[in-house]
């Protein structure tokens, strides 16, 4: 993002999170709690990022292991004749997204608790925020009224 | 798609389908119903209106493959979208994720006709432009900043426009049902109410599910996801919506209209979508939540829950479930790594079985609409073809249980409903035929009051 920018700049989806990160704007005079919300963002961005890397790694992993270890069983190759990789339909998958989703529920229970809390805290911030800037603001006009 | 986008909303729908009408080179089949239908049918308003629900119908399942028709604010629904949709994901996919073997299974296992559609679509312009595009502006890093010109277009995608307009349409459909005189105004204001209470019920489950939405592919391209809108002013546009919607509906119809609507936000909102992310029972709380806007409808018109309201919400109940059953089926590996619990990854042959049962109970269901003085007789005759039709697709998913049974459930869900609903309507039980065999006893009624009042 350009250095001029007043602004948080958004980019690209992360290759393992699919989560867009964030570069937040610090302007000269950030108020106490406009620092609060700032580190609020980006501690949730943090935890968010740790979270699906690890769990989008992880069912890349189980996923291979899977259709080796079904292969395998089929008395296949990873790759056949033409050098492709060897796939499984969609039914033999069924099995492993069904064995992965029971396997990681409670750790998707404990992350939407946590991302909820987060969530929240950071609008009510946002909220709070606009309200002290838009009280400024107002105060900045009747003070140019007045003068 | 950015200059439609910049249009005003109205032309930006006609634009978008007419745009959508010249790919949906292979949907051929809904279109020869329509022309059936407007020689059969002189009701020139209602049919149109379908009509066009009918259209959106055909063009909406040319976006994306899997949001939910009914349920307010997506579950599902989404929620309802399209095979081009697919097409597009499957090329950005390609680009992101180096393991592709499920992909290319997806590929080689295709039926003929989907073939012709990836190719049709390939072909057109018009589909390979926003893939490249979309693509090129995703790798760029943007500004967050909320731009005034793309607002319009940002709330559209944030308040699911177009499942709101289906949504509106049930209600509607609910008001036309019920056994009462029609009134504009109260029809007017019932239908904004509730276009408006959707909005927010769908802005909101939006503000709750954004590292979900980034990671499954339907859902990637959400505002909220690519950071077009704050999440503050999301919930400031939730409540705009939503405090007039519910306020409009308590006034301007009546209380209890105002209450199933404001029930129905807390339901998608607080019940369906953290109940996604923990147990399948969401699926049944979406139906209700699908359910309601044609009770609501009801309830408008005539300001009580009679049985009709009940039998309506019961008819849309059913729908959503071969529906949605058939969408998820398609779905599998992203809701297994997004963590939502859907009965077509846990419970397979439940999913299945539920939805060839629902297709079945819609046809019961059919055949009480006249017992409780709805419709005539014809209802259950007319509309009997149809929902033979659904439940065979039902029966042949629940055997074959492969993507091309589901696929094809979930396409004839989509003009199964508009169809049966319209059938209703023209088999309507006429106000004017219950006045004649009411008569005596409303005279008497009348007598009653007049009694009553000093």
């Amino acid at each position: 993002p350009p250095a001029h920018s007043h602004s948080d700049w958004i980019g690209p989806p992360d290759k393992l999170s699919n989560l867009r990160p964030i570069i937040f704007y610090v302007p000269a005079e950030e108020s106490a709690l406009e620092r609060r919300l700032r580190e609020a963002r980006q501690e949730a961005q943090a935890s968010n990022q740790r979270f699906w890397a690890r769990h989008n790694l992880a069912f890349r992993q189980e996923k291979e292991e899977f259709i080796y270890s079904r292969l395998k069983a089929k008395g296949l190759e990873m790759r056949d004749e033409s050098g492709q990789k060897a796939t499984l339909n969609a039914e033999e998958m069924a099995d492993f997204y069904k064995d992965f989703l029971s396997k990681n529920l409670k750790k998707h229970l404990q992350y939407n608790r946590d991302w909820y809390k987060r969530n929240f805290r950071i609008t009510f911030l946002m909220g709070q925020v606009a309200l002290v800037r838009a009280l400024r603001w107002l105060r900045r006009r009747k003070k140019n009224v007045e003068q | 798609m950015s200059a439609a986008h910049r249009c005003r909303p109205p032309r930006a729908l006609a634009g978008l389908f007419v745009w959508r009408l010249r790919n949906a080179g292979v949907r051929q089949i809904p279109y020869r119903f329509v022309h059936i239908y407007h020689i059969a049918n002189a009701r020139l308003i209602t049919f149109q209106y379908f009509n066009f629900l009918k259209r959106m119908y055909v063009t909406q399942y040319n976006e994306d493959l899997s949001q939910r028709a009914k349920p307010k604010s997506d579950s599902i629904v989404s929620p309802f979208h399209e095979l081009q949709q697919l097409d597009q994901e499957k090329k950005v996919v390609h680009k992101i994720s180096p393991v592709s073997p499920v992909h290319q299974s997806w590929s080689e296992t295709s039926s003929r006709n989907e073939l012709r559609e990836m190719k049709s679509a390939a072909e057109t312009e018009d589909s390979v432009i926003p893939v490249g595009a979309e693509s090129k502006e995703d790798r760029q890093w943007k500004e967050m900043k909320l731009q005034l010109d793309d607002l319009p277009g940002i709330l559209a995608r944030l308040s699911k426009i177009k499942l709101t307009a289906l949504v509106v349409s049930t209600a509607s459909a609910g008001f036309a049902m019920a056994p009462v005189p029609f009134e504009l105004t109260c029809f007017l204001l019932a239908s904004l109410g509730t276009g408006l209470a959707s909005c927010a019920a769908n802005s909101i489950n939006q503000f709750f599910e954004v590292p979900f939405d980034s990671n499954m592919n339907r859902t990637k391209n959400r505002p909220l996801v690519r950071g077009q809108i704050s999440p503050l002013l999301t919930v400031c546009f939730a409540a705009s919506c939503g405090v007039p919607g519910i306020a409009l509906l308590t006034l301007g119809v009546n209380p209890l209209t105002g209450a199933l609507g404001a029930f129905n936000i807390f339901l998608y909102t607080c019940c369906y979508t953290p109940l996604k992310r923990m147990s399948i029972a969401n699926t049944w709380v979406g139906a209700v939540v699908g359910a309601i806007p044609p009770i609501m409808g009801w309830t408008a018109a005539t300001g009580s829950l009679d049985a009709g309201a009940l039998l309506l919400g019961g008819i849309l109940y059913s729908w959503q479930f071969p529906h949605f059953n058939a969408l998820s089926w398609g779905l599998r590996e992203d809701y297994s790594r997004g963590g939502y619990c859907m009965m077509s990854v846990t419970h397979p042959g439940l999913c299945r079985r539920v939805a060839l049962r629902h297709c079945l109970a819609l046809i019961g269901l059919s055949t009480v609409a006249p017992v409780l003085d709805i419709t005539t007789w014809t209802f259950p005759v007319i509309s009997l073809p149809i929902n033979l039709y659904i439940s065979y697709l039902g029966f042949r998913f629940y055997r074959d249980a492969d993507r091309s049974s589901s696929r094809k459930l979930f396409f004839c869900s989509l003009w199964h409903l508009p169809m049966l609903l319209l059938v209703m309507f023209t088999c309507k039980k006429s106000v004017l035929e219950k006045e004649d065999k009411g008569d005596l006893l409303g005279r008497s009624r009348e007598r009653a009051v007049e009694i009553r009042l000093p």
